[in-house]
């Protein structure tokens, strides 16, 4: 007996937990990718990522009212037209902040980190002009709302197991277009090698811009990911960025396979202990959790081993 | 196929390359002797636009290149394996040579490059980084003979290797220099090794070609004090 509860209930419990804790889950692998892509590209901590991602929050919540409004018949499937589009819009915007201002910023850290930050600001702001400093939620269609039974104490929700399909997808994704595709030859000679990469013909500052739109689009994925689990409001991005720093570091930068290992122990520790003691003392046990393991391995989960 | 006029450069407030004046023909193979210091790479880094010229041209095949960004010289013929060799260490071999490829299309190596350096077929899915040095180099050339260049740059390509391996290089360079018809710039500190590829010598001090010689009428011991501290 621990906490009054036999073992059985201890397990489903983390049985269920674990379920619930699959959309965080999956809202964090989203971020650290797009994140951890941009910053292995070029170097960039992009401060505005949360930004990204309510972006698509944001798409998605009118695109469930659009259908709700002018197309109620395929309501059912809206969110899948709203991912789509979340990608769209945080990707074009990431292509005209990457012109517009990370271009002019390269190798100066300091300087994007501040510039990224003020771009936060100035979408927070934006967003408040545009949608109201009110929370806004998402309508979800019927069949998304059930839970299925896999025993009399544990449930699954079908939204999370929807959710993780769409991240399984996306991650695969992003592996395949990174080491299996001609471009992923570019963006990974780019982040090897930058002058190299130029001196082998490769157009370096087009590589760096669809880099950043596509971690920016990604961002607009877990947005849509993030409208089942939170309520969008300007500043909700805020919360999620320095998560998200967390489970990069903690995976080890360059490593997909160690952002994805990262994600879930941390949103999992997270939504486990969250059951028994308080969110923000879940926070603080998963922090210092991290900072333990950090000093540890300093390298963070996974490294790739290799002669430089 | 290269020709070079007036070139300068400078790091700051200071010029290491001052009015540099070269031609390399169709063919031909020039090599840049220098001690450390002189501005061998120096010079290799402004032909492919690394760093910048604060004056003069360089020309590729009668076309001024002096304003295009590196990527664009690469479209245009001119190959770069730099000193150090700078392959892409997390990348295997086959992908380092790929990356060569998008400047003309293309997604498969051409075969003529594995028949060129067989090691590198053996290899094709190891990481470039554990590789030696030699083979690096190997693969640092392959990887610039794959964007089909016209003049092909080497910064110092004996640097760090075996002997019996600078044999091997030279007698390849010559081969494709034979084979592909393009033409070779090479710099070094290495004079037998020089003497070995080269049609013609240029000795660099201090950012100054001070010295030249066809290979068959070559001072060696003038430019081996050249090349003496
Ligand atoms: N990035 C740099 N910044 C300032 N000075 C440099 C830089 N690179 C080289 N130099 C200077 O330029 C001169 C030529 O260097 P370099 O071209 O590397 O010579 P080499 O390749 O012949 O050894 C040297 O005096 C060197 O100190
Ligand atoms: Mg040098």
């Amino acid at each position: 007996m621990i906490f009054g509860y036999s073992f059985g209930d201890l397990g489903s419990i983390l049985a269920m937990q674990g379920f619930a804790g699959l959309i965080l889950f999956s809202v964090y692998v989203l971020m650290a990718l797009g994140l951890a892509v941009i910053f292995g590209q070029m170097g960039v901590i992009n401060m505005a990522h949360g930004e990204f991602m309510i972006l698509g929050a944001y798409v998605t919540y009118l695109c469930s009212h659009l259908f709700t409004a002018y197309l109620p018949g395929l309501f059912a499937i809206y969110f899948f037209v709203a991912v789509l589009l979340a990608f769209a819009a945080a990707f074009a915007l990431g292509l005209l902040v990457e012109w517009a201002m990370i271009r002019h910023l390269y190798r100066r850290p300091l300087d994007t980190l501040l510039a990224t930050w003020g771009l936060s600001l100035v979408l927070q702001q934006l967003y408040r002009s545009i949608f109201g400093a009110r929370e806004v939620g998402v309508e979800l269609p019927d069949w998304m709302m059930g839970s299925q039974h896999l025993t009399d104490t544990i449930e699954v929700p079908i939204n999370g197991l929807l959710v993780m399909g769409l991240t399984t997808i996306i991650t695969i994704g992003v592996f395949l277009l990174i080491y299996r595709s001609n471009w992923g030859k570019r963006i990974r000679a780019v982040m090897q090698n930058r002058t190299m990469a130029a001196a082998v013909g490769i157009d370096t500052e087009f590589v760096d811009r669809v880099t950043f739109g596509v971690g920016c689009g990604i961002a607009g994925v877990a947005g849509s990911a993030f409208t089942m689990i939170g309520s969008t409001s300007p500043t909700a991005g805020q919360l999620y960025i320095v998560d998200t720093f967390l489970v990069v570091v903690f995976g080890g930068a360059a490593s997909l396979l160690g952002t994805i290992a990262s994600a879930f122990s941390i949103s999992q520790t997270q939504s486990t202990i969250e059951f028994f003691l308080s969110g923000s003392m879940a926070k603080v046990l998963t922090l210092l959790a991290v900072v333990g393991i950090l000093m540890l391995r300093p390298q963070g989960l996974f490294v790739l081993k290799v002669r430089r | 196929m290269l020709d070079v006029a007036k070139l300068k450069v400078s790091y700051g407030q200071s010029e290491v390359l001052h009015d540099l004046d070269l031609a390399v023909a169709a063919n031909e193979i020039v090599a840049v002797m220098g001690r450390n210091g002189m501005g061998k790479t120096t010079l290799m880094k402004a032909l492919m636009g690394i760093v910048p010229a604060a004056g003069g041209t360089v020309a590729l095949g009668g076309a001024d290149i002096t304003a295009l960004p590196t990527y664009q010289r690469v479209a245009r013929g001119i190959a770069y394996v730099p000193q150090g060799r700078m392959i892409f260490p997390a990348m295997t071999v086959a992908e380092n040579i790929e990356t060569g490829l998008f400047v003309h299309g293309g997604a498969r190596a051409p075969d003529y490059l594995y028949e060129l350096f067989p090691v590198l077929l053996e290899m094709k899915s190891r990481r470039g980084g554990n590789l030696s040095g030699g083979q690096q180099q190997q693969l640092a050339i392959a990887r610039a003979l794959a964007t089909q260049p016209k003049v092909l740059l080497l910064d110092e390509p004996t640097e760090g290797i075996q002997p019996s391996i600078i044999r091997d290089l030279a007698r390849t360079l010559r081969r494709i220099r034979d084979e592909r018809g393009l033409s070779i710039l090479v710099s070094e500190q290495v004079l037998s090794f020089a003497l070995d590829i080269a049609d013609r010598v240029l000795v660099i001090e201090n950012g100054r070609i001070v010295h030249e010689d066809a290979r068959a009428a070559l001072d060696e011991a003038k430019v081996a004090r050249y090349l003496s501290v």
